[in-house]
């Protein structure tokens, strides 16, 4: 590597590798790793961070806004509830067929919905929810209604689960959270990122030089899918239950996508912002105000989006860059000014 | 060698024949220009060519092989390539961008696919606007973008649909000169054009549609004396009164 190019590198990367440092280590800062509630919110960030990322493979970078995807996050959840629960083996191996058998379904229906454009394609995946929820509820082998309780096991990665400490839970989050971010980041300077956001911006003009749109998007897909479907297998681990109103529900779909739409939906650090801002509101409004009944946190985070849309719809990232314009017209202003003033 | 073969092509929007029967080929290595008045059929006929619509009559050959029933995105990676009349810029993808995704099409390795994309943004005088978002772009950099992202695609035969409309003559002049330009890099080159100054110096051939027939398809020298292109353009009263005044200046 020239250092040319490891200028550009460490220039478009380093902040992003400094903040995953500072990641690393947050566990043995004492102020933040003693308190249990804190960690908490901490994980839930990397995880719900993580889980947009993935909505936003599809939903930003591809432009097919999805509400269908707490049903790969449930196939991911069942899958590692299953291998713990019914067969009583670590939940490895429920967790790769949760991936495969999430990009298989997500494949299968969005074959038929991707004949559809727009706000269409969006109703269509509302449905597929419906059909879901419904479905896992009725559903003995899965344990219906009731859902799946974990058995307590040995504690480590082995099992994935821990009993009294987070911290096991906050590195794996964190590199669920790596996965993610490193493999959009990966993403976004190869053939295959290009291709997403063309088909994004003008699905005729992409076919045009070349690109098989509808391949794009059923790849897109998929990849999507496979990875909603490891988070939700964390999401199980971490809260060691499962039921189908936990996961597969058009709440926790709809968290997704105002997560991403709130940070900057299509940009690598969008999820990241959406999630740092929605998880601790929805915690702290939860811990505050949870006695006035269930829904307190989704009207503050419907609040904040009617704000958002209104005033930058491109979302945090949007309102940064407008901060980062404006002070370089300033500085460009004040270095004229200081140009003229001098003799 | 025909590299493109249009054969009998009919295309239909109800009742009303957009394009009855067209005939006529593009040969390898030159540039054929595709004229006719408003309703003419012309985007029409680049729009079966390139298969955004099925056509409900007749074959096409490209480049040896039947195009007739493959869809848009299997005909450009053939190596038959356009751009459209009404721009579709990626608007909130860069002018470099844009052009990168057209040069993916030859290969996935984005070092040799950037240079490729420089290059065309040179070719095209785009460069100075390269890091813009497209959809910023002036008119004339929308419609010089369509050309660089369609050139990037390193195509057989590059399809303009009126490049040149709405430029002025000095933007025109350099468009030729691309063209040119192109065309002695070993492009093939089908245009759809409005502007006479534009194409009749450079066509090797042109074919006339009007209302949906085409009536002529020579050499641009013999195009402009032919009667019924005359017609088409400026109607019959005045196509006489031209005749009349031709055969007048032939007796004086």
């Amino acid at each position: 590597m020239n250092p040319k190019e490891a200028n550009r590198v460490l220039g478009k990367d380093g902040p992003w590798l400094v903040f995953a440092a500072l990641l690393f280590v947050m566990p043995f800062v004492p102020f933040v790793g003693e308190n249990s509630f804190r960690m908490h919110i901490m994980i839930l960030i990397l995880l719900f961070a993580a889980m947009s990322q993935a909505w936003n493979i599809i939903g930003g970078y591809c432009g097919q806004v999805s509400f269908g995807h707490s049903v790969f996050f449930g196939i991911g959840a069942y899958g590692a509830g299953m291998a713990v629960v019914a067969y009583g083996v670590p939940p490895w191996p429920g967790i790769l067929t949760g991936m495969i058998v999430a990009a298989a379904v997500a494949v299968i229906i969005s074959w038929p919905c991707f004949k559809l454009s727009g706000h269409y394609f969006a109703i269509a995946t509302f449905a597929i929810v419906e059909i879901f929820n419904r479905g896992f509820l009725v559903w003995d082998w899965v344990g219906g209604a009731l859902g799946l309780d974990y058995p307590l096991v040995e504690e480590g990665l082995w099992n994935l689960m821990w009993h009294d400490s987070k911290t096991g839970y906050y590195y794996c989050a964190l590199v669920l959270f790596l996965i993610t971010f490193g493999l959009v980041r990966w993403l976004e300077g190869h053939r295959f990122g290009y291709y997403l956001r063309a088909v994004r911006e003008g699905q005729e003009t992409a076919e045009s030089l070349g690109v098989n749109s509808t391949a794009v998007k059923l790849a897109a897909m998929a990849l999507s899918a496979a990875l909603a479907a490891l988070c939700g297998a964390f999401f199980v681990q971490y809260n060691l239950r499962v039921d189908p109103p936990m996961v597969m529900s058009l709440d926790m779909s709809m968290k997704f996508v105002l997560i991403t739409v709130l940070g900057g939906s299509g940009t690598l650090v969008g999820p990241l912002l959406g999630a740092t801002v929605l998880i601790p509101l929805q915690e702290y409004s939860r811990a505050l105000w949870g006695g006035l009944g269930g829904g307190v946190d989704l009207i503050v985070f419907g609040l904040l989006i009617i704000i958002i849309v209104v005033k930058q719809p491109a979302g945090i990232i949007g309102i940064i860059r407008d901060i980062g314009k404006h002070a370089a017209r300033r500085r460009a202003a004040g270095k004229e000014e200081a140009d003229h003033g001098a003799p | 060698m025909a590299l493109l073969e249009v054969r009998e092509v009919t295309k239909k929007f109800g009742e009303l024949v957009a394009n009855d029967r067209v005939s006529f080929t593009v040969e390898t290595g030159t540039i054929v220009g595709l004229i006719g008045p408003n309703g003419a059929g012309k985007t029409t006929l680049f729009n079966c060519i390139t298969g955004l619509y099925p056509a409900d009559g007749g074959a096409i050959h490209f480049d040896g092989r039947e195009i007739t029933a493959l869809k848009p995105y299997e005909i450009a990676r053939r190596g038959a390539v356009r751009t459209f009349q009404v721009v579709r810029p990626l608007k909130e993808m860069t002018v470099f961008d844009n052009v990168l995704v057209g040069a993916f099409l030859k290969t996935g390795d984005r070092r040799a696919a950037a240079a490729r994309a420089e290059e065309c943004l040179s070719i095209c005088n785009l460069t100075s606007f390269r890091d813009r978002p497209a959809g910023g772009l002036p008119i004339g950099g929308k419609k010089r973008l369509e050309m660089a992202r369609a050139l990037a695609t390193r195509p057989k035969l590059l399809m303009l649909d009126e490049v040149m409309a709405g430029m002025t003559s000095t933007e025109i002049n350099a468009s030729v000169e691309v063209i040119l330009r192109l065309r002695d890099s070993g492009i093939t080159l089908m245009i759809v054009e409005h502007v006479m100054e534009g194409i009749m110096p450079i066509a090797d051939k042109v074919v006339v549609l009007d209302g949906g027939i085409k009536i002529a398809e020579d050499a641009p020298g013999n195009i402009v004396n032919d009667e019924r292109v005359i017609e088409a353009y400026l109607g019959p009263k005045y196509s006489q009164r031209f005749k009349a005044r031709r055969e007048g200046a032939d007796l004086g």
